[in-house]
């Protein structure tokens, strides 16, 4: 029940209506220049929730001195390649972001599958206030080892 | 409930007329405070801020004069100890001076010496007849090259009547993972964060330049550590364990609720050689049992190995117990005589589940062992319970100090403010 809500919030946020959010496997909109970034948003929101809402909390605002957050900063918005290496190999280092630091190991999430993190950095590059490029299957393929 | 108005009266009178809001909290029969410094409180006490925007204010120590010593996370204006002094007597501190060029957390007075730590080193200032420090510039370096991989990296300490140091070292890891916290991976095999983490040392309290091999490993299995102190009933060490986060890694055994609400965070009293269980073991506060860790082969129901210590007493899972404060005072009414104080400062692992923590609790002690129930004591730290269940808390209530005078200090290392709790009779 409380994950029904969940997606709603978050279907609310990615502008997809929240029946086909709370479906897993989300396509029923109809086709429009968007729908490719809209049911990436939609998958990659059920991704967040599953594997990165837990450390970077639902709002993405992160925890003070331990887990970065995901709003406003370059480690997000910026290089492509930068980003997609922290989700497949971890990042265990001192992040500074806007003079705080954080402190938390990430661990490699290798085992989501190339559209996953594509999908998820997506969510994550357009939502919680963030606007920039979608990342799409080929980029991550491209640098797992 | 009417006797109690009674005699509380004239204190409520009071503070109607200096405080913005009264209103009685029903469940638990008491009224209720929310004074001009925010907090909630119970019938009698008052809360007033003494200090503001001090930076990450972790740990405090009062003096005999009640002058005020606060350890920051990270220095301000390159500055991680502050100094805090009252100089015309109205109750707040209006001089504030710093020195120590290290973050950190330990801050404890004893002897004459302000102890210290950053989160590898432990230091010591000696201090005059009216406890300022003496040489700001040059600390004796007790302890050094103590383990920091940046998680559970703080390193909080108290000191015994015969010349010890007790310094947490906490884990680099979440629960000894092979892969930390990655979903579904094992634990290692003996532990061995264990031989230089996740455990309670002691040290000489007077004896610079000690290393690992220099101290004795007192307590283990001691995942993280941050609120501490000496119960001066029982002579003996009191820990407050930061419990494990994430068993969320193991679905098939754990929920996102379950994982939310397990495994309480433990008050636990140490005798030298205790063994605590992490990370073998977490203590379930539904089943009142030690139970086998997942990533240890555990079902969520198996018992862990009885050679594990029982916690003393457990609080709700992953509110983070940053400050242990054995209340000695005479000013608090009777019951709060002995008894603990924990500064709780706020969950961020029970997402999506709402948040909690952000307070200060009230432990009774009856012959120095927890007595009947915990209570909240001063709570509204957060701002509001929209804040506090989004984990976005205003302040976090994270050290705790008694003043001369038998008031309680709390420090909240979020804006940097300290409150002062008293009591009017």
């Amino acid at each position: 029940m409380k994950y029904c809500l969940l997606f709603l919030i978050l279907g609310m946020n990615v502008e997809v209506n929240a029946q086909s959010a709370r479906k897993p496997a989300v396509k029923k909109t109809a086709p429009t220049k968007n729908s490719a970034l809209t049911s990436s948003m939609a998958r990659g929101s059920i991704v967040y929730t599953s594997y990165c809402l837990a450390c970077h909390q639902a709002d993405a605002g992160g925890v003070p001195n331990m887990n970065p957050p995901l709003t406003k900063t370059e480690y997000v918005l910026g290089d492509k390649k930068r980003l997609i290496n922290i989700i497949l190999n971890g990042l265990n280092e001192e992040v500074k972001i806007n003079d705080e630091t954080y402190s938390n190991p990430m661990p490699p999430h290798n085992f989501l599958t190339d559209e996953q993190i594509a999908d998820v950095l997506t969510y994550v590059r357009n939502n919680f206030g963030n606007k920039a490029s979608l990342v799409n299957k080929p980029e991550v393929a491209k640098l797992r080892k | 409930m009417n006797i109690r108005l009674n005699r509380f009266l004239p204190v409520v009178l009071f503070t109607l007329l200096s405080v913005t809001e009264l209103f009685a909290q029903t469940a638990s029969k008491k009224i209720i405070l929310k004074d001009a410094s925010g907090l909630t409180l119970p019938g009698g006490f008052a809360a007033t801020i003494v200090a503001d925007s001090l930076g990450k204010a972790r740990h405090i120590a009062v003096t005999a004069k009640g002058d005020m010593y606060v350890k920051l996370a990270s220095p301000k204006n390159g500055k991680a100890i502050i100094y805090l002094h009252d100089s015309n007597g109205d109750g707040v501190f209006d001089q504030k001076t710093g020195f120590g060029n290290y973050g950190g957390t330990g801050m404890y007075l004893k002897g004459g010496y302000l102890y210290a730590s950053s989160n590898d080193d432990v230091f010591r200032y000696k201090l005059d007849a009216s406890e300022k420090v003496i040489n700001q510039d040059q600390p004796e370096k007790l302890v050094t090259g103590l383990i920091n991989r940046r998680q559970h990296e703080t390193k909080s300490l108290v000191l015994d009547n015969n010349g010890n140091i007790y310094v947490n070292i906490g884990a680099f890891s979440n629960s000894c993972q092979v892969e930390d916290r990655k979903p579904g991976s094992p634990g290692k095999p003996n532990c061995p964060v264990l031989d230089s983490a996740a455990g309670i040392w002691q040290f000489k309290a007077d004896k610079t330049g000690q290393h690992y091999s220099d101290g004795v490993r007192y307590a283990t299995g001691l995942r993280n550590v941050v609120g501490l102190d000496w119960n001066q009933q029982d002579n003996a060490l009191f820990v407050m364990q930061h419990g494990r986060d994430q068993l969320t890694m193991f679905p098939e055994l754990y929920d996102t609720k379950k994982s939310a609400e397990l495994p309480a965070e433990c008050m636990y009293m140490i005798k030298k050689g205790d063994n605590a269980g992490w990370p073998y073991i977490y203590y379930d506060p539904f089943l009142k049992k030690k139970i086998e860790a997942p990533e240890y082969g555990g079902d969520g129901k198996k018992e862990g190995d009885s050679k594990f210590i029982n916690p003393v007493a457990a609080y709700p899972a992953h509110m983070a117990p940053n400050g242990l404060l054995f209340y000695t005072g005479n000013m608090f009414p009777a019951k709060y005589k002995n008894g603990a104080f924990i500064a709780f400062h706020g969950s961020w692992n029970r997402a999506p589940e709402p948040q909690a923590g952000y307070f200060v609790v009230f432990q009774p002690f009856k012959d120095g062992k927890p007595y009947g129930d915990w209570e909240v004591f001063a709570d509204n730290f957060s701002g509001s319970k929209e804040n506090t269940a989004k984990g976005r808390a205003d302040h976090r209530p994270c050290g705790l100090a008694q003043g001369p005078d038998g008031s309680l200090f709390v420090s909240d290392d979020n804006r940097g403010t300290i409150y002062k709790i008293s009591y009017a009779k």
